[in-house]
């Protein structure tokens, strides 16, 4: 398989919350075209690399470099957050779910859409006097939320309240909203926490959907093995904030160090039952 | 549910006496030990000048009576489940938005342009609908603010003041007209927004709230402070009054009485002003309604549901804030001019902190940012206020009061539904139930 | 220089009384997180009750001075905290886990509810007490400016210092200091565990109206003068002193107050009287602006 070129490069990231040393010189590369998933025990930092890379939180060392299909490139850490999404494209979900609950489901839609239909509005002039420009826009932004829509199986539910749907569907309109804003890396927290298998099967298939259609990059933190393994090309995997593995699903799963630091116990005591059972 | 009672508590069958008796006896010692001091004894002057202490035991038995009584009612009918107070939920049809109105904003509509007709004698009657019309401004002006952006905003006046001071000052020094003063105040005002809001729009919400407070402060002690520029306390007089489009209220023959050979009436500059602020007023209510339904004003309404979401969507929150808070301020400004021009005189007693408070109460009122709900509540405020004028000083304390009240009767407002935006198939309102907590 | 130190030996007075209105401020902030709006209004509620007490003892013949202060500061203590409960169970409590904006503006209607409610009971003039602790020591006089210390302000300061350390002893080492801070941290998980989060809450408000009150009685001793309106300003300097030394720290809150204090006395000794209040209102914003989390705060890290 011809290797894709780069889309996410972190380097030597490094947080420190006082004190406390959340992750440690984490060095990973995340492909374009590829699901790469981040996993670890609780407590291992994932959600603060996520913080990181979307622009939450400042790291205290380090580089993240965003690398477009057209060659350009955005350092993370010096973007403000919400440049990270207008400018260099990157995305997110929540862990906790962040939708807007009193605006119906098409208005996160379209909201995520703000800065396109800001621009085509003349930033709001346009859209004072009606003029067609703007109408036109805002038809073509509808459509492109109808689309999504289609594809997270939300479209009966678009009048409705965002704080109505069931924890399923709030889940998906989130990667809907995130989608709206045509990123090149989605990043994705725990988007199967709370989820019944089917669900968490349904999401796979969404997630592999999206790269195939859109080709945008996907990057996961995630606890359900099942789906780490069926989905992703490549795997990171923390410890008290440093990478312990890194390879594909097979190989990071066979890992002793790996199984070692989900269980609990040493490395050497794995490596013997593995001998043993062998 | 059935009966529509929501309460855990499990229901029980019939009245009950005692417990309701024990209440109020407690309430009856803590209003005892509240009164006894405050109530029951007197300071006052006495015959030497120093303070004596007069006792007026029957108002501390009255009050104490009162509260106990209060509160056995209370206990025994509303706790218990028995009875409960009506949620007042104006059917939907009767609320609903569309893009001309629906039927109770048009009801209002109709009934604030034939005011003047009907009122034409009575110059009081005039007199507070153009201050409940002023209030309606305001709070349409300040529902930008708080109710679509969800900033908390309480030195709103500050932007009262510098329109109503840019428009005397121009008028006095430039001579020019109430048509050209009266948008210029309003950039002015609009100018502050932005350079007040610009430090603060990032603080998260009370703090902004306390800022804005401190802001609408310096800015009246300062005016009230620097005499050569505004004539501190005793403010700025001799302000031009509109004319109707250059025809001056006057008996003179070049007025306006005498242009539309009319017999001359004071009146008539009144009902004039009370359908200039109606204009001023309806317009701020139609660009809010159209800048609803573009991104602009869907992303003000998505920063007060959740602010990190629309950050981590690309939306600049800091541009999006000040852009909410100068139009306010514009609107406030211009409120300000027509105030300064319909007094034809101005202090810094009229900006105090206490409008701030009103225009606040009246957007939260209410309520979900609802421009119906702001009208209404500026509407029952004012108007209540006015009609409690006899009651002289103990109106402020049953506003007071009221304000404590209603927000413990309805926090989200009068009105409680919001209207989506944009629909794909049918616009369905939004009940307030269904909103979490705003995140910070 | 002896003026100086004449406007240090004020300030530190007044801060004392600005520091111990502060902590209300902070403790209710730090406990449910909502600026207390009428508690600057039970402050001078607090005024009014030592007043009429002081009054009262004196009508009924008890005039020796210790006895006195010590009962008037019991009453108004117990009275003043009976404020603080009452307001939090009819303007607070039934709004808690409502969004942010209604226990604010039901805050205000309390501030403004009370304000009215001195003014229509007692009326609108200012309301002056006799001397009651007078007296003073020099301290230094070289020809000059004398710097003289007065008897109030040693009782001020001594009250203060012995205040906070029952107060920091209360916080650190009793159980219900142990449930405030549990609660003030997180009030799911502490209510989970045991804590009575509402009693909790109630006794948060109650002492931080006990100590306002004991501000009020040093202030009417210190100043002689009331009036309904002395709330509001001495609610927003005291406000500024919580936020200016980190709000949700109670040594934050007095350290604040020692500030605020001596910077309005400065400025009113050697820059203007008149925009003084202005400086107060400058600092709030000043710190609000750039130093959000004060002096003392521990900085909030964005929970996403």
């Amino acid at each position: 398989m011809t290797p894709s070129p780069v889309i996410l490069d972190v380097q030597h990231l490094t947080m420190r919350f006082g004190g406390l040393v959340a992750v440690d010189d984490l060095s990973f590369q995340a492909k374009r075209g590829e699901i790469t998933a981040i996993i670890g025990p609780n407590g291992a930092g994932k959600t603060t690399v996520f913080n990181c890379i979307t622009g939450f939180y400042q790291p205290t060392e380090g580089m993240i470099r965003a690398i477009h299909p057209d060659g350009k490139e955005f350092l993370l850490e010096r973007l403000f957050d919400f440049r990270i999404s207008q400018l260099a494209r990157v995305a997110r979900t929540f862990q906790n779910i962040r939708l807007f609950p009193a605006m119906t489901v098409l208005e996160n839609l379209m909201v995520a859409q703000h800065n396109e239909l800001m621009v085509k509005s003349g930033y709001t002039l346009f859209g004072l006097f009606s003029l067609p420009v703007y109408r036109q826009a805002e038809r073509a932004a509808v459509d492109k939320a109808r689309h999504w829509l289609d594809k997270v199986g939300l479209h009966a539910r678009a009048d409705d309240p965002a704080g109505d749907l069931p924890y399923g569907g709030q889940r998906r309109l989130e990667i809907a909203r995130a989608m709206c804003t045509g990123p090149v890396l989605l990043c994705l927290d725990e988007p199967a926490a709370g989820l019944n298998p089917r669900e968490t099967h349904e999401l796979g298939d969404l997630l592999n959907d999206i790269v195939a259609d859109t080709g945008t990059s996907l990057l996961l933190i995630e606890h359900h093995m099942h789906l780490v393994m069926d989905v992703s090309n490549r795997v990171v995997v923390l410890d008290y904030g440093q990478k312990i593995a890194e390879g594909t699903p097979d190989e990071v799963s066979n890992d002793p160090g790996v199984i070692a630091a989900y269980l609990g116990v040493e490395e050497e005591e794995i490596e013997i039952v593995m001998e043993d059972t062998q | 549910m059935a009966n529509g009672n929501v309460s855990d508590a499990p229901v029980k069958s019939g009245l009950d006496l005692a417990g309701a008796l024990k209440d109020a006896l407690v309430a009856g010692i803590v209003a005892f030990g509240l009164f006894a001091l405050v109530l029951g004894l007197r300071t006052e002057q006495g015959p030497t000048g120093a303070q004596i202490l007069l006792p007026r035991p029957q108002l501390l038995f009255m009050s104490v009576a009162l509260v106990m009584a209060g509160r056995f009612l209370i206990s025994l009918f509303f706790r218990s489940g028995a009875v409960r107070l009506p949620a007042v939920y104006l059917p939907a049809p009767f609320v609903r938005v569309n893009y001309l109105g629906n039927i109770a904003g048009g009801a209002l509509l109709v009934f604030a342009l034939i005011i003047p007709v009907i009122f034409f004698d009575n110059r009081y009657i005039l007199d507070v609908a153009i201050l409940v019309m002023t209030y309606v401004m305001l709070g349409w002006g300040l529902n930008i603010v708080v109710g679509l952006a969800g900033l908390l905003d309480l030195g709103y006046v500050a932007f009262y003041a510098v329109g109503a001071y840019s428009f005397a000052l121009l008028a006095q020094n430039f001579g020019w007209s109430f048509w050209i003063c009266l948008p210029l105040a309003g950039i002015v005002a609009a100018f502050w927004g932005v350079l007040l809001g610009f430090p603060v729009l990032r603080l998260r919400g009370d703090y902004l709230a306390i800022v804005t407070l401190a802001f609408g402060e310096i800015i009246r002690l300062v005016i009230l402070n620097w005499q050569e520029f505004t004539g501190g306390p005793n403010g700025i007089s001799g302000i031009p009054r509109p004319s109707f489009f250059g025809l001056p209220f006057t008996a003179a023959d070049d007025g306006f009485a005498a242009y539309f050979r009319l017999e001359f009436n004071p009146s008539h500059r009144v009902v004039f002003l009370f359908y200039v602020i109606l204009a001023l007023a309806l317009i701020t209510n139609l660009v809010t309604l159209r800048l609803r339904r573009l991104p602009i004003g869907r992303a003000w309404e998505a920063m007060r549901e959740d602010e990190i979401a629309c950050r981590s969507l690309g939306i600049n929150t800091t541009n999006t804030k000040l852009t909410a808070f100068a139009l306010g301020a514009m609107f406030g400004g211009i409120a300000g001019s027509f105030f300064a021009t319909r007094q034809g005189f101005i202090s810094p007693e009229s900006f105090t902190f206490m409008e701030s408070a009103m225009i606040v109460a009246i957007v939260v009122l209410g309520g979900m940012g609802s421009q119906l709900g702001v009208a209404l509540a500026a509407l029952i405020m004012v108007g209540g206020f006015e009609v409690f004028r006899e009651f002289e000083q103990y109106r402020m304390l049953i506003f007071g009061l009221a304000m404590v009240g209603i927000m413990v009767w309805r926090p989200r407002g009068l009105i409680s539904t919001r209207d989506p935006s944009i629909h794909l198939r049918k616009a369905k309102p939004i009940p307030a139930k269904v909103v979490e907590e705003a995140r910070t | 220089m002896e003026y100086f130190i004449q406007q240090l030996i004020n300030g530190l007075a007044l801060g004392s009384i600005y520091g111990l209105i502060a902590i209300g401020y902070t403790m209710v902030y730090g406990i449910i997180g909502m600026i207390n709006f009428a508690h600057g209004d039970v402050f001078m509620v607090g005024t009014y009750i030592a007043l009429i007490a002081f009054l009262a003892l004196i009508a009924i013949g008890i005039t020796a001075v210790p006895v006195a202060l010590l009962l008037v500061l019991i009453i108004a203590m117990a009275l003043t905290a009976l404020y603080g409960w009452t307001v939090e169970r009819l303007a607070y409590r039934p709004l808690r886990g409502s969004f942010r904006l209604a226990p604010l503006i039901s805050a205000i209607g309390m501030a403004i509810a009370l304000q009215n409610y001195i003014q229509i009971a007692q009326g609108a003039r200012v309301k002056p007490l006799p001397p009651i602790i007078t007296g003073n020591y020099v301290l230094i006089d070289n020809g000059g400016f004398v710097v003289q210390v007065s008897n109030i302000q040693i009782i001020i300061v001594l009250t203060t210092v012995a205040l906070m350390l029952i107060f920091s002893w209360i916080v650190s080492a009793t159980a219900l200091g142990r449930n405030m801070r549990a609660t003030s941290q997180d009030m799911k998980m502490a209510s989970l565990v045991g804590v009575n989060v509402d009693r909790t809450i109630s006794l948060t408000f109650v002492l931080g109206a006990a100590l306002a009150s004991v501000a009020s009685v040093m202030f009417l001793l210190y100043y002689g003068v009331i009036d309904f309106f002395i709330g509001f300003i001495a609610g927003i300097k005291a406000f500024t002193a919580a936020v200016l030394g980190g709000i949700g720290s109670l040594p934050g809150a007095m350290l604040g107050g020692l500030l605020i204090g001596l910077i309005e006395t400065m400025w009113s000794a050697y820059f203007s009287v008149e925009y003084k209040d202005v400086a107060a209102f400058s600092i709030l914003a000043i710190v609000l602006i750039f130093m959000p989390t004060g002096i003392l705060g521990r900085p909030e890290v964005e929970k996403v």
